[in-house]
């Protein structure tokens, strides 16, 4: 997702100048992607120049409004057509920390993984409060994209959960393939079905 | 005071070698207007802390006090009426009496409680009402959607006077946005004056709570929030005493 496509979707609805763009911008994404001016004009200048946008005369206030162009059409209707690409996204700041854990010697990752579902588990809490009690149709926009949020940090949480499970499986299968051989089995026995049965 | 609170609890099943330890030194304690969601994998005791906390089974160890009344001290009758008075449950499969309306549904606690017929028929309309459902008193079971049946769930579990509300995977089946209504009718309930505890394996139910709880191998090892409240960060400066 880009700014750019953003700024296009809004002048789809009509022309627009810069600080009208902005604050559509904020109240579209719930405030939760602030934007400085200097973006929206740097922004603009480059929907100018590939022509997806133009710019209209002064008006007499000073503002100079801008109008999206065929070009911006068909260029918005294709990203609203194309699904985002994950690897647009930012690197995974969390998998790597976790995969660092794993292999630095003296880390107690299923603490780093407690740490961060906690953590998480609170950036849930806090949006789920801010979930408006009554529904109103107004409200829509931004109860889709405070959902967005949610599903997020919610699938980090069960990814979390995955980790932690395969975590403990996994020092399962360290502690009985480190078992000394002289052990008798069926104390083996005995200590693996404790094991399963917690 | 808390309307439930659990003492360093402790449930075993079994004895000796094969002794199973479902719950080891669980303390928790639940105020009213309080929603406390318990969170944990497969096994981690979950379900039986939900089950000692509405006194439907009994701890090895610890104690466990209702609206102050410590269940282990109560007979077989009071521990009943605690059940039926002051306890509701919401299950994930609903226990709807398949040959009951709704409202008779939801009278059935205080019916067995003894109330007048008159009355536990107000009362079940109120909670009805409550739910969003009164105009489906009448109306079977089967002849509802999951979504409304659980409703009525709910409105069974609330009837009364209910100040604590023990929910097990209450949105089990029920599609996202059905679900998600039925965790905001447990907020609204506890928002005026309940206490509620919620176990669920999925985080964004668990988000409703003011308090999660992650339970692992019977034991708390971790609990997300209270939210903290601007009076609260008073405390965390060193050399403060608000």
């Amino acid at each position: 997702m880009s700014v750019k496509h953003g700024l296009l979707a809004l002048l789809e609805r009509g022309s627009r100048y810069g600080y009208q763009l902005r604050t559509e911008f904020e109240q579209a994404t719930g405030g939760t992607w602030p934007l400085n001016i200097g973006q929206v004009y740097t922004t603009l200048s480059r929907l100018e120049r590939d022509g997806f946008a133009r710019a209209l005369p002064e008006s007499d206030g000073g503002q100079r409004p801008y109008e999206i162009t065929q070009d911006g059409r068909i260029e918005l209707a294709l990203w609203f057509a194309s699904p985002i690409n994950r690897t647009d996204r930012p690197r995974d700041e969390l998998a790597i920390k976790l995969a660092l854990a794993l292999t630095t010697p003296g880390v107690d990752v299923r603490a780093v993984v407690q740490t961060q579902r906690t953590a998480t588990m609170r950036t849930l809490q806090e949006y789920t409060r801010l979930k408006p009690g009554a529904e109103r149709p107004d409200d829509l926009a931004w109860r889709l994209v405070l959902d967005a949020m949610i599903f997020r940090a919610e699938a980090e949480v069960r990814w979390l959960d995955h980790c932690e499970s395969s975590l403990a499986r996994y020092a399962s299968t360290q502690i009985a393939a480190t078992t000394p051989p002289a052990v008798p089995t069926d104390i083996t026995a005995e200590d693996n079905r404790e094991a399963t049965t917690r | 005071m808390s309307v439930l609170e659990l003492r360093d609890v402790y449930r075993t099943h079994g004895k000796g070698e094969t002794a199973v330890h479902a719950l080891g030194g669980v303390t928790l304690s639940v105020a009213p207007g309080e929603f406390v969601a318990v969170m944990g994998p497969s096994g981690s005791g979950k379900s039986t802390l939900l089950n000692l906390a509405g006194g439907l089974d009994a701890p090895t160890k610890g104690e466990v006090v209702v609206e102050g009344s410590v269940l282990g001290t109560l007979n077989r009758k009071q521990l009943a009426a605690v059940r039926r008075r002051r306890v509701g449950y919401v299950f994930q499969d609903l226990n709807l009496l398949p040959s009951l309306t709704a409202a008779e549904n939801v009278a059935l606690p205080l019916e067995l409680d003894g109330m007048s017929l008159r009355k536990t028929r107000r009362h079940a309309i109120a909670a009805l009402e409550e739910v969003g459902l009164a105009d489906l008193a009448l109306r079977f079971p089967d002849e509802m959607s999951g979504g409304q049946q659980q409703r009525v769930a709910i409105a069974r579990a609330l009837v009364g006077d209910r100040r604590l509300v023990l929910a097990d995977e209450p949105t089990g089946a029920l599609d996202s946005q059905t679900g998600e209504a039925v965790l905001k009718l447990l907020r609204a309930r506890v928002d005026a004056g309940a206490a509620g505890v919620l176990v669920t394996h999925e985080a964004r139910h668990a988000a409703w709570a003011d308090r999660v709880v992650f339970l692992r191998d019977g034991e708390v090892v971790d609990t997300s929030g209270p939210l903290v409240q601007p009076e609260e960060l008073l405390h965390n400066v060193p050399g403060v005493r608000a």
